[in-house]
């Protein structure tokens, strides 16, 4: 067996966060031992229009493979999942049907918004596309792209991970995050 | 164009007119089809009387759509027929003041015009009497525009992110 081969068998391990550790201990933060957790078994909802979903089943197949973030589960219904992906044209007409997909997703929750229509409508600038899914739902983390390469989903996905493991405990129940959905008429 | 075609076409415009008459406003073949305008107040006896007639038979409705002509201050509507017998296809068109834009349905005479006529109601504001539903099928439900009409404004009006030094305006 090659030297690269057993680098490839050998199982990675998040990297654990800041501690103390002594002889058969390991201790942290509540916190940090949550956002560990939540960070890497991220549960996407894909929300898939139109041609930013096909790059995005290229990010989900075995060449760039989305499960090497823990988010190999995706999840095709709302209440079981905690990443909304929103990827491509979203009509004003699904409008609503995205922001109760959104409202039927369990706390803790984050959205991105893949590729320049889901983002800003991007060449759709007419009547009947919603000029960005920011005007009916909260969003995280926006991936810019027409579409976006399978590398910059990962990014975008990457930068959830960052937020998902850095996030306060208290985060979802402070006065910034109910004034946040109250903004988008969200109990 | 087949002469088969034209005989065809000959036949139609003879037979209409000797039945309609006036109402028979103008008749011409356009890139190889027949066209005929027709007044509004006949449309619905026409469609009936091309679909009926038993040497035309124009029995399938391929497809109905709206027109807009802001320098008439017209709306109007196109009828695609196509004879399955005869192996023909005509245009009917016909066209009504945009002030009071109401036109008969054609859904007496084929009911599969029911979602074409919705259709040129959302986007042209045609009214088609008679019809049994006639509400928005693709627009939003609380959209009071119709977005087709040539005065309607193309980039969509909710933006504010658009500067116009940026596009040359």
């Amino acid at each position: 067996m090659s030297e690269n081969q057993k680098q490839i068998d050998k199982p990675t391990v998040a990297e654990p966060p800041e501690g103390v550790s002594g002889q058969g201990f390991f201790a942290t933060s509540f916190e940090k031992a949550v956002g560990l957790a939540r960070k890497n078994s991220l549960w996407p909802l894909p929300f898939a229009t139109s041609c930013c979903g096909i790059e995005f089943m290229a990010t989900m197949g075995a060449h760039y493979d989305l499960a090497r973030f823990g988010s190999e589960r995706l999840s095709f219904s709302p209440r079981q999942s905690d990443l909304l992906m929103v990827m491509g044209t979203v009509a004003k007409k699904m409008g609503p049907v995205l922001r109760e997909v959104y409202i039927q997703m369990a706390e803790p929750k984050w959205v991105i918004a893949v590729g320049a229509c889901a983002s800003s409508g991007g060449i759709f600038d007419t009547y009947s596309v919603m000029q960005g899914i920011d005007r009916v739902i909260p969003v995280d983390v926006f991936v810019p792209g027409c579409p976006p390469r399978p590398e910059q989903i990962i990014d975008g996905l990457m930068k959830i991970q960052e937020l998902a493991g850095n996030e306060s405990l208290r985060r979802r129940h402070s006065k910034e995050y109910e004034d946040l959905m109250k903004k988008y008429d969200i109990e | 164009m087949f002469p088969i075609i034209q005989e065809r076409n000959q036949l139609v415009v003879a037979k209409l007119i000797d039945k309609f008459g006036e109402a028979i406003e103008s008749h011409e073949v356009l890139k190889d089809m027949l066209c005929i305008t027709v007044s509004k107040n006949v449309i619905t006896a026409v469609l009936r009387y091309l679909r009926d007639e038993k040497e035309l038979q124009f029995n399938f409705l391929t497809t109905l759509c709206g027109m807009h002509y802001p320098e008439k201050e017209q709306l109007g509507v196109v009828y695609h027929l196509h004879s399955f017998v005869n192996n023909h296809r005509i245009r009917i068109k016909t066209s009504t003041d945009i002030k009071n834009p109401v036109i008969l349905t054609a859904t007496t005479i084929w009911p599969s015009a029911n979602w074409m006529e919705r259709e040129t109601y959302d986007f042209y504001g045609i009214i088609f009497e008679g019809h049994p539903n006639l509400v928005r099928i693709l627009n939003m439900d609380d959209m009071t525009d119709f977005p087709m009409r040539k005065d309607f404004p193309l980039e969509d009006q909710t933006r504010e992110d658009k500067d116009d030094s940026m596009f040359g305006r």
